[in-house]
């Protein structure tokens, strides 16, 4: 029953998604144009500053996520479906799942663009370790997502949820970014420094069981009216 | 409660008052000269901001599952508690940054977190501002994550290399310097329940007054 309901969520989201590829194309874009503001900032004479890649792609991530948060949030708002989803029988959890894999399918799709992306545009070796890249972007992806799905979901009802969703997110998700950022440039150098990255995924990995937990556990209450 | 108030305001007062002397007579630190006092004032007011983060916290899980307006109130007075004294840790921080460091701030792991937590305190502030109806809700689910995150963020510096001094610092204080250190964290203790009592006594009116409102339009 509970994984059934994620999956019709999830479902139900792509399919509105094919219809109009409207938040996929969006975000991709936005993705790239956020690349390229940075790159701005921070290439010299031609060369990326050290480690920029790995901050110019965390960067990306995030801005873009936010975006996609508020927009699959908006759409839901816009056709007043989301009280018609709170009122269905299900359990309240099953809904955040469902919104929580879809995020990550999304910001997964924008990875795949980004990344081969930074390591074109900075010379950076990202692929020197994939597995430990994957894992990774993996890692902070779900933190990001899982804080972001419920802060967003809680907003659809808030007055200037544009400005507020930034606002709430970014201060609690910033040590997610820090681990993810400083392990992947930990993966840049000329030999890429396994035992720090290993210890970053850790973290991050420590603060996705708490956020998804706590996630969880306060989704039902905090959708109540 | 208003019975305790009264004296127990008097009595913060009086250790305000009476902490400067107390500090004036603890011994210079033998690097640091007179720079060093700034520490009497510092490292209180982050004592006191994770007491606050910690009510916050507590009263928010409480209004989050039981709706209690009571619980709310208190969790509204001590996250803007919590950004009043981490503030306070702010300022003096980078006080004592510029002569032991030379720089006002460096993006050191454990000043980072310390504006990281300020950040997300503040961010629950605005969100009870402007988030509009229901946003008592909200802010508790700040109140829960930032509490959440402390812990983390506390044991991060542990694996960062830092240049901050560290948490050890103050059980192997000398007894010359322990005795005002301990006096200043207990004023500050004080001060943050007096205020505590405040604030919250001013949500309870601020309903009341709502209420009033409410009633006289109907």
């Amino acid at each position: 029953m509970f994984f059934r309901t994620a999956w019709l969520v999830l479902k139900k989201d792509a399919a509105i998604e094919a219809k109009s590829w409207e938040v996929l194309t969006t975000t991709l874009f936005f993705a790239v144009s956020c690349v390229l503001i940075f790159s701005f900032a921070f290439v010299k004479e031609g060369r990326a500053v050290e480690d920029a890649a790995a901050g110019i792609l965390w960067i990306a991530i995030a801005f873009s996520g936010t975006l996609a948060l508020g927009r699959t949030f908006e759409r839901e708002r816009y056709g007043e479906t989301l009280r018609a989803l709170l009122l269905a029988p299900a359990p309240r959890a099953a809904l955040y799942v469902g919104k929580l894999l879809g995020m990550l399918a999304l910001l997964g799709l924008a990875e795949l663009l980004l990344v081969p992306l930074v390591a074109l545009l900075f010379q950076a070796t990202l692929f020197a370790r994939p597995l430990l890249l994957i894992a990774l972007l993996a890692g902070g992806t779900i933190g990001f997502c899982a804080v972001g799905t419920l802060f967003a979901a809680m907003l659809v009802r808030a007055r200037s949820r544009d400005v507020l969703l930034p606002i709430l997110l970014y201060p609690i998700i910033i040590p997610v970014i820090i681990a993810g950022v400083r392990g992947t440039a930990a993966l840049l150098g000329a030999t890429p420094d396994e035992p720090t990255a290993i210890m970053w995924i850790g973290v991050l990995g420590a603060f996705d069981v708490v956020f998804v937990t706590l996630s969880l556990w306060t989704f039902e209450p905090l959708m109540t009216e | 409660m208003r019975k305790v108030f009264g004296p127990l305001a008097a009595f913060t007062g009086l250790m305000f008052v009476a902490s400067p002397f107390v500090v004036a007579r603890a011994p210079f630190e033998s690097s640091m000269g007179i720079v060093s006092k700034i520490f009497y004032f510092h490292v209180p007011s982050w004592f006191a901001m994770f007491t606050a983060i910690a009510i916050c916290g507590a009263a928010s899980l409480i209004h989050l599952f039981r709706t209690s307006p009571r619980a709310d109130r208190i969790a509204e007075a001590a996250g803007e508690i919590a950004v009043v004294f981490g503030l306070m840790g702010l300022v003096t921080g980078p006080m004592w940054g510029r002569k032991a460091w030379g720089v006002w701030w460096i993006w050191d792991a454990k000043l980072t977190i310390a504006l990281l937590l300020e950040m997300t305190f503040i961010s629950g502030v605005l969100v009870r501002k402007y988030g509009g109806p229901g946003s008592d809700k909200l802010a508790a689910a700040v109140g829960i994550f930032g509490l959440a995150v402390t812990p983390f963020v506390y044991e991060a510096v542990n694996i960062w290399r830092t240049i901050h001094p560290l948490t050890s610092v103050v059980p192997t204080l000398p007894a010359t310097m322990a005795v005002p250190f301990w006096y200043c964290v207990t004023a500050y203790m004080l001060l943050l329940a007096v205020l505590l009592m405040l604030r919250v006594n001013l949500g309870k009116r601020q309903a009341a007054l709502d209420e009033l409102y409410l009633a006289y339009e109907d």
